[in-house]
């Protein structure tokens, strides 16, 4: 590893994107991480590492997205991380928008669901992303996202 | 005797699955199946039923489960494949606002390619699809978390941010 450890902010909605983002977690292997998410009982699969519930939102529901990018804000201005990863949905848009006015670095990992094109909060937060990653080699193109193989971890 | 669980996910029921399960189950007693419906009205005549599962709860039946059927969603399939569990899946389609978009069923052609994995495309393929659901020992194993060149690349990019 270089250097010193960082602290990292994981950040996630519910269901696969939550499952996602915890086949990653050997990636911040020796980083401390901080878990953000939608669901309470979620916090059983992060075993001792800290977990952040915030209010989950759909992009259909405006004042819900005020508020989600609220508590977003305020976590990370309290958490203060040196690196944001997301799988997405929303609160993970928010989390790299947000993050990466606070000077955290940030990664974009689009869905593995999104097979035949990237997600639609992929598309708008993905450049804003320092990295931005597809699951799918089809959908890796220059100015865009990069294909760095997927979360099943198989070969092939 | 096999026991299989059918899941919805937490977001929105799906009837159109678990009633094509329903009608298998009636023909199959011998089976037990435990159906995770969502917040719906319709309730399965033949199958046993519970509107959610909290995660320790979703944990133990699958992991008691002989194989699994459910929409065609990320988590359900990572849930199957992570214990070896053969999984049959009907994938939600927008036009009958079963989600908002279709990506279950590009998910479904995506994983329909890895062994013990079963698609139905339309809930007539269920009962035959169960059939050889039944008849399936187990499917490609993923690990608990991921591993390999994404994993590599995102620890490098955290290692240098």
């Amino acid at each position: 590893m270089l250097g010193r450890r960082k602290k990292v902010v994981a950040i996630s909605s519910g269901g696969g994107h939550w499952v996602e983002l915890l086949r990653l977690r050997p990636a911040f292997e020796g980083h401390f991480v901080v878990f953000v998410t939608v669901n309470e009982a979620y916090r059983a699969h992060v075993g001792d590492a800290p977990l952040r519930v915030i209010r989950d939102v759909t992009r259909w529901d405006k004042l819900g997205m005020i508020e989600t990018s609220l508590q977003v804000t305020r976590v990370l201005v309290e958490e203060r991380p040196d690196v944001i990863v997301s799988t997405g949905a929303l609160p993970g848009f928010f989390g790299v928008l947000i993050g990466k006015r606070l000077g955290a670095k940030t990664i974009w990992v689009d869905s593995l669901a999104n097979v035949e094109e990237l997600s639609m909060s992929g598309q708008k937060i993905g450049p804003h992303a320092d990295l931005w990653l597809t699951q799918w080699p089809e959908l890796a193109r220059p100015g865009g996202p990069e294909f760095a193989g997927n979360v099943l971890g198989l070969p092939g | 005797m096999k026991k299989l669980l059918v899941t919805v996910g937490a977001q929105m029921p799906f009837d159109r699955l678990i009633r094509a399960v329903d009608a298998w189950a009636a023909e199959h007693p011998e089976h037990r199946v435990l159906a995770q419906v969502g917040e719906t009205d319709h309730r399965p005549a033949h199958t046993r039923w519970t509107k959610f599962l909290m995660p320790d709860d979703f944990d133990r039946e699958f992991d008691g489960a002989d194989a699994i059927i459910g929409h065609a969603g990320i988590g359900t399939l990572f849930a199957a494949m992570q214990r070896g569990k053969p999984i049959l899946v009907l994938p939600r389609e927008s036009a009958r606002r079963e989600t908002r978009n279709d990506h279950q069923i590009a998910t479904a052609r995506a994983f329909e390619a890895y062994s013990g994995v079963i698609v139905a495309w339309t809930e007539d393929e269920v009962a035959a699809g169960l059939d050889r659901l039944l008849a399936t020992d187990g499917s490609t194993t993923l690990g608990d978390v991921a591993s390999g060149p994404l994993v590599e690349r995102i620890a490098r990019f955290v290692d240098e941010a």
